[in-house]
């Protein structure tokens, strides 16, 4: 193990994360490359980077620039958030099984967006700017709700792990009866886009869905990364994390909120895309050998997961697209029971 | 003894006057009179009708509902041992509800009649899966229990979805049935659960007492000369009989099998053979009630019976949560 430093800032440079991360963003890029490649009006793969590096036809870039890589490039930023998130949520909770999935999170921001799909449907102004802008904000607002209510209601002299895990439960079971109520108040055509968009999915999506996400990364990446220290010493039990000197309770909340964001706006985003932030960390964790989840192996992961679903989804069921959430659910789930499984033979939650 | 049996007995009566409202009480106001003239000699006025035919099916299906899930809840709490188990929290409704999808999907099953066997299935299916995935070495603890349910509760969601999403016609009959109501289903429904439902409540009765050695530890109750195996396997037939059933013509109604037990237990403590009763008639009570005031809050419009418990049943979960320490069943 060798170290860094540039400036003030120093730390540990461990080789194998760094090759997970370098590796992983490689596949992403061709991952990536192959979903704007794929669809009704193939283009080869080739002529894709030559788009990308700034040459091809006319028609080409219309395809690739406008309606292929926002899609692409979502799906890649939506699954990074989501793995940070995952990743911060479960070094908190001390438990894999941690995500904003089972913490209420995401269905707080579905039952936002559902929302305002529903009343704002039938008024007839879904689409447009209701559409591109009350959605999201609404998503977004319902996550961060959800969210600081499952820690305000779990705190209790601190935040116990169990404790935050089963509030969530209790939180995501009332959002997930109210997104169901909602669903019953419009007519068909409002639950069809209602049931699409609680299922998580890239369709249409477009630059304005590409912008927000990429800023909160950009913004809440770093500061993750400058709280991987307190995230190293959380893992620890209470006593000796204050034996670190390391001011639990406040560290604990500044995380989280931080996690709580990115589950939020990856959500506005794309819609719960299920079980991406469960699965990322856990994966890049044993990819790269560390001890807590890494955060950018997590992101990484992240963003493979969700452009390799988002493939799946598109072109396994013939001429038929799938959300994206369907497959990620439905791979994703087996998963969770498996972690289940194992951590009860290991005789610890 | 005396002391329970006029509980029960004070309960019951409180249970005849909560359907007495569910009958009287509606988006069309109805005298009094008018509603018992309709009751004991009805000549077919519209009043007549609105009660006879819309409104005693109701109270009657929700006195039916309750009761089953007033028991199974407490069934799923004693045998899980865990005072958090609930039947939408442990993953059999979702179970049940992608049955009934795969079988609107697959089959075009569209009556109701149709849904019952493989709401049947689903259930026993989840719950069966549920409970292997939870229990370690140590038996199941409420937190690997709900975790599971929640796995399972997420799978079973995800191929909803994706079924409803490829045919508009299953998300229509779909959307209505998930959110729980027992409005607008008509008494030959109820005829056709009945059966399974009266079986469940009488394996029920012949689980309780096998059920109190139960709660003294697997090793205790063997010494005790239970047969343990059987006991379980009883439990969870029954279990599957009454929450299925109830699903199957409702829909999933949330967290009344789970605040129902509790209600019972404080009232007359953790005798399995005297708190299955409780729990029936408390839970005929509180789905009444909650299906009285989803038509009141809301009127003319209705809010469905799932919606108004989850509204309270949620923070009734999460105050049981935060108890220092989690009850011990």
């Amino acid at each position: 193990m060798k170290g860094f430093r540039v400036g003030p800032v120093s730390g540990p440079l461990r080789w194998r994360p760094f090759t997970v991360v370098v590796v992983g963003l490689g596949l992403v890029v061709l991952a990536g490359a192959v979903s704007v490649a794929r669809g009704d009006f193939p283009i080869p793969l080739g002529q894709v980077f030559d788009v990308l590096l700034g040459g091809g036809q006319r028609g080409q870039r219309f395809i690739v620039l406008d309606l292929r890589l926002p899609r692409a490039l979502t799906g890649v930023l939506v699954g990074a958030a989501l793995g940070v998130a995952g990743a911060v949520f479960q070094s908190i909770a001390r438990n894999p099984l941690a995500g904003p999935d089972v913490l209420g999170v995401t269905w707080g921001a579905g039952a936002g967006a559902v929302t305002v799909i529903t009343f704002a449907g039938s008024l007839g102004v879904v689409g447009g700017t209701t559409a591109a802008v009350g959605v999201p904000l609404a998503a977004l607002g319902g996550g961060l709700v959800a969210g600081l209510l499952v820690y305000g209601l779990a705190w209790r002299r601190g935040i116990e792990g169990f404790r935050l895990v089963l509030v969530g439960v209790g939180i995501t079971a009332v959002t997930g009866n109210f997104t169901h109520y909602l669903l019953t108040v419009g007519d068909v055509t409002d639950a069809a886009r209602v049931m699409v968009w609680i299922t998580g999915s890239l369709n249409g999506r477009g630059w304005e869905h590409v912008v927000p996400v990429g800023l909160a990364l950009a913004v809440l990446i770093p500061a993750a990364l400058v709280g991987t220290r307190l995230l190293g010493a959380l893992q620890f039990d209470d006593d000796t994390v204050r034996g670190l000197g390391v001011r639990l309770n406040g560290a604990r909340t500044v995380m989280l909120l931080l996690a709580v964001v990115l589950a939020a706006v990856a959500t506005a985003s794309a819609g719960p895309v299920a079980f991406v932030a469960l699965a990322s960390p856990q994966i890049a964790l044993r990819l790269a050998g560390t001890a807590t989840p890494p955060l950018l192996g997590s992101a990484v992961v992240g963003g493979l997961l969700v452009v390799v679903s988002d493939l799946v989804a598109r072109l396994a069921f013939g001429g038929f697209e799938l959300p994206v959430g369907v497959v990620t659910a439905v791979l994703g789930a087996p998963y969770l029971m498996y972690l289940l499984v194992r951590s009860r033979r290991e005789a610890r939650v | 003894m005396a002391l329970r049996s006029t509980r029960l007995a004070l309960l019951v009566g409180l249970l005849g006057l909560v359907a007495l409202a569910s009958v009287a009480i509606g988006a069309k106001d109805i005298p009094l009179a008018d509603v018992w003239h309709a009751l004991t000699a009805p000549t077919g006025l519209e009043n007549d009708l609105v009660v006879r035919e819309l409104r005693v099916p109701r109270t009657v299906l929700g006195i039916a509902v309750g009761v089953a899930l007033g028991v199974g809840g407490a069934l799923m709490q004693g045998h899980t041992r865990n005072p958090l188990a609930d039947p939408g929290i442990l993953g059999v409704t979702q179970g049940a509800a992608f049955a009934v999808v795969l079988s609107i999907f697959t089959l075009g099953v569209s009556s109701l009649y149709g849904y019952v066997w493989f709401a049947f299935a689903g259930a026993l299916m989840a719950s069966v899966v549920v409970f292997l995935l939870g229990s370690g070495r140590n038996g199941p603890t409420p937190v690997t229990l709900a975790l599971a349910g929640a796995a399972v509760s997420a799978l079973m969601h995800g191929l909803v979805s994706a079924l409803v999403l490829l045919d508009r016609q299953s998300l229509d009959a779909f959307r209505f049935w998930q959110v729980g109501a027992i409005a607008g289903r008509d008494l030959d429904l109820l005829w056709q659960v009945l059966p399974f439902l009266v079986l469940g409540l009488v394996l029920a009765g012949v689980n309780a007492s096998g059920l109190n050695a139960l709660a003294l530890g697997d090793d205790v109750a063997r010494s005790l000369g239970q047969r343990v195996a059987v006991t379980r396997v009883v439990g969870v037939v029954a279990t599957t009989l009454l929450v299925g059933g109830a699903v199957a013509v409702c829909g999933p109604i949330g967290f009344l099998g789970l605040v129902v037990p509790h209600a019972a237990r404080a009232l007359t403590g953790p005798d399995h053979r005297w708190l299955l009763p409780f729990a029936g008639v408390i839970g005929a009570i509180v789905l009444l009630v909650a299906d009285v005031v989803g038509r009141v809050v809301t009127r003319p419009g209705e809010l469905e019976v799932g919606v108004v418990l989850a509204l309270v049943g949620a923070p009734f979960f999460i105050a049981l949560v935060r108890r220092r320490k989690l009850v011990r069943l």
